[in-house]
């Protein structure tokens, strides 16, 4: 096990309650879960090619220090954290600190959690080999703003992953209407759909913040298999992207 | 147990309280096959095995053999264990099936697999058990990610926030990601973890042996659906030698084990015929009571389970053995391929992905096998006549031949990758 937290005692109930739902795979960050191998198919394999890793090997992100903005109950964060990164996890919301904390010890993996946004890191000079950027850039008030912080956190010869919604009727027919008003599977207005950008819109912001894109993938979700795959050509709903900060 | 180096370093950084990533109760085939499946992935396997070891490795003939279906060669091949078993394995260049009567011989109509008719070469391999067995063995020892605990059975276990504690009867205690039940269709594994079963008996039970005859086999497996049950007459190495497996109601069954050994004789010979010759006994003499046992689960929180311990099959055409590697193959492929991702290889999401795969296909044919044989093992002279005409057909049409046979040689489905000959 790894140092006890500094998780007040009389707190820890009330997150471990909120851990092992963060955790379900069938409770109320189902579709999260179902996506999440894709994600991470696409995060590990765009990381290996950038810094020449092994996903085979040992460790293969040994000596990577991973920012995972947003990063909720670890979803994302513990993954980078098993295949060896130095990892922070930074999210605007207090209370997901302490549950991603817990349910890291309970799963014996170092991660520095913070609550903080890629904002203040930025203003306090850290840096990343690697800026994790999933499902955040649709819910911000400034992209510009915030994509030009994720390029200040990258070193030199860094890489940030950012994935967000399209925007057309098939996204706010997909997004809207089947996650959130058919199927529940997530809490009304969870997404706006106005603030939903194209991947053409996502790749001008990501130039104009100072970064070179390098690769976009489409992640389709397909109701027959109730499957998540990575599509070179269908970025008509979720789409994930990849970046480089030259030096 | 056996001490191995720690010379090939594992993947991740398991807590300190980890002994190991994943643990398996059970030694028998599919436990090796899976350990060292896993352990080619980088992954540290520790293997529960209640009997000890050793005195296995150097076994003598005893009559027990598997037929093995390509996809599991091809299995067996990656992991480096069949290099191990060629010389002594008999290639299956043909099977044929027929309906029987006691005493009179095969009825008229022949079904003939032929491994001509398909692409990938024999439809199968005969092995023994002794050389299999040894050969997992000689590898897991070779594998310096595998812990071999002989002379220990599990006893106890209990799912801890991050992974899975178990205790053993000598009360030592081990702690891992994953436990793995490869314990059979009585799984101790599942019991714990509270899964049931759903299940019925046959009222047959399988006396399984070993035959010299006079006569060479040429390769060829034999299946007489007999009204009390299969007998399959299964080719080993030499060209004189057969495994048989035979199948008669419980009543006859226990009266045919008490049987010495030239009356047991007396009771095989005219149930096939003479066209291996004269015959005699050449291995010890096994009884299996049949039954159809399905795990109505195949996974629970950081429990997955393999082989019979998830489905028992009535051993007909020899899909037991070949059913276990496919699990073997697949929740090798899901816990690998969920690591290199950085993964909990516990975690529920991970298993319910082996179990989607394997649970359709085990039981459906769990459930085809048990079909087969509820329709073959009667004397209703109506059936009779009607799968007298039913073989003649299949026979008769090589598109509905060729594909009874790459379903029995494990070639159809969504195959696994090891089972396709590549590594994971």
């Amino acid at each position: 096990m790894t140092e006890a937290t500094t998780i007040d005692p009389a707190e820890v109930a009330k997150f471990e309650a909120m851990a092992a739902e963060w955790w379900n795979p069938h409770g109320k960050f189902k579709p999260l879960h179902q996506m999440n191998p894709v994600r991470l198919d696409y995060i590990t394999s765009q990381i290996a090619a950038e810094f020449d890793r092994d996903l085979t090997a040992h460790q293969p992100f040994a000596g990577l220090r991973i920012l995972d903005i947003g990063c909720g109950g670890g979803l994302l964060s513990e993954p980078m954290a098993r295949l060896g990164a130095t990892v922070v996890g930074a999210d605007a919301a207090p209370r997901n600190i302490p549950v991603a904390q817990l349910h890291a010890e309970q799963m014996g993996l170092d991660i520095d959690y913070r609550n903080t946004t890629a904002e203040a890191l930025a203003a306090a000079g850290e840096q990343f080999d690697v800026v994790l950027n999933m499902e955040v850039v649709e819910h911000v008030s400034d992209p510009l703003a915030y994509l030009t912080a994720c390029q200040a956190l990258l070193k030199t010869g860094g890489l940030m992953l950012c994935s967000t919604l399209n925007r057309n009727p098939k996204s706010f027919a997909m997004a809207i209407v089947g996650a959130e008003w058919v199927m529940g599977w997530l809490p009304k207005g969870t997404h706006d759909w106005r603030k939903f950008i194209t991947p053409d819109e996502l790749q001008d912001l990501i130039r104009r913040a100072g970064l070179d894109p390098v690769d976009r993938k489409g992640m389709v979700f397909n109701p027959v298999t109730w499957s998540w795959s990575l599509s070179p050509r269908d970025l008509s709903v979720n789409y994930v992207t990849a970046s480089v900060k030259r030096g | 147990m056996l001490a191995h180096g720690q010379s090939r370093p594992h993947r991740h950084i398991w807590p300190m309280t980890h002994d190991t990533d994943i643990l398996i109760a059970g030694g028998g085939l599919n436990g090796p096959a899976l350990a060292l499946a896993l352990a080619s992935g980088g992954l540290r396997v520790t293997v529960i095995d209640a009997r000890p070891a050793p005195l296995r490795t150097e076994a003598g003939f005893d009559g027990r053999a598997y037929a093995l279906a390509i996809a599991s060669k091809r299995l067996l091949t990656v992991l480096g264990v069949w290099q191990a078993v060629l010389a002594n394995a008999q290639p299956i260049l043909q099977i044929k099936t027929s309906d029987g009567i006691a005493g009179r011989g095969p009825a008229p109509f022949f079904l003939t697999f032929d491994s001509a008719e398909i692409d990938e070469g024999p439809m199968g391999f005969m092995l023994e058990d002794r050389f299999l067995y040894a050969a997992f063995l000689q590898a897991m020892q070779a594998d310096p990610n595998i812990t071999l605990m002989s002379g220990e059975t599990v006893v106890g276990q209990e799912v801890t926030p991050g992974g899975v504690r178990i205790t053993l009867a000598s009360g030592q205690s081990l702690a891992a990601r994953l436990l793995v039940g490869c314990d059979g269709r009585q799984s101790g594994v599942a019991q714990r973890a509270g899964i049931k079963r759903t299940g019925w008996g046959y009222g047959q039970t399988a006396l399984v042996t070993a035959i010299a005859h006079a006569k060479p086999h040429h390769g060829v497996a034999h299946q007489f659906f007999m009204p009390a049950g299969p007998l399959a007459i299964l080719p080993l190495p030499g060209g004189h030698h057969s495994s048989i497996v035979w199948s008669e109601t419980d009543t006859n069954a226990a009266a045919i084990q008490t049987l010495s050994d030239a009356d047991y004789l007396a009771a095989l010979r005219p149930r096939f015929g003479d066209f291996l010759g004269e015959i005699a006994l050449a291995g010890a003499r096994f009884t299996y009571p049949l039954n159809l046992t399905l795990a109505n689960s195949f996974v629970a929180p950081r429990v997955a389970l393999v082989g019979d311990a998830a489905h028992g099959v009535h051993p007909i055409a020899g899909q037991g053995l070949n059913l276990g590697l496919r699990d073997v193959a697949a929740l090798a492929q899901v816990l690998i391929e969920a690591s290199r991702r950085g993964e909990d290889i516990g975690a529920a999401d991970v298993l319910d992905r082996y179990q989607e795969w394997r649970r359709f296909d085990s039981t459906a044919l769990a459930l085809g096998m048990d079909s087969i044989n509820r329709l073959f093992s009667n004397d209703n002279p109506i059936l009779r006549t009607g799968r007298d005409l039913g073989l003649g057909l299949v026979n008769a049409l090589p598109f509905l031949r060729r594909r009874f046979i790459r379903q029995a040689a494990g070639l159809s489905g969504d195959l696994p990758r090891l089972l396709a000959g590549q590594a994971i």
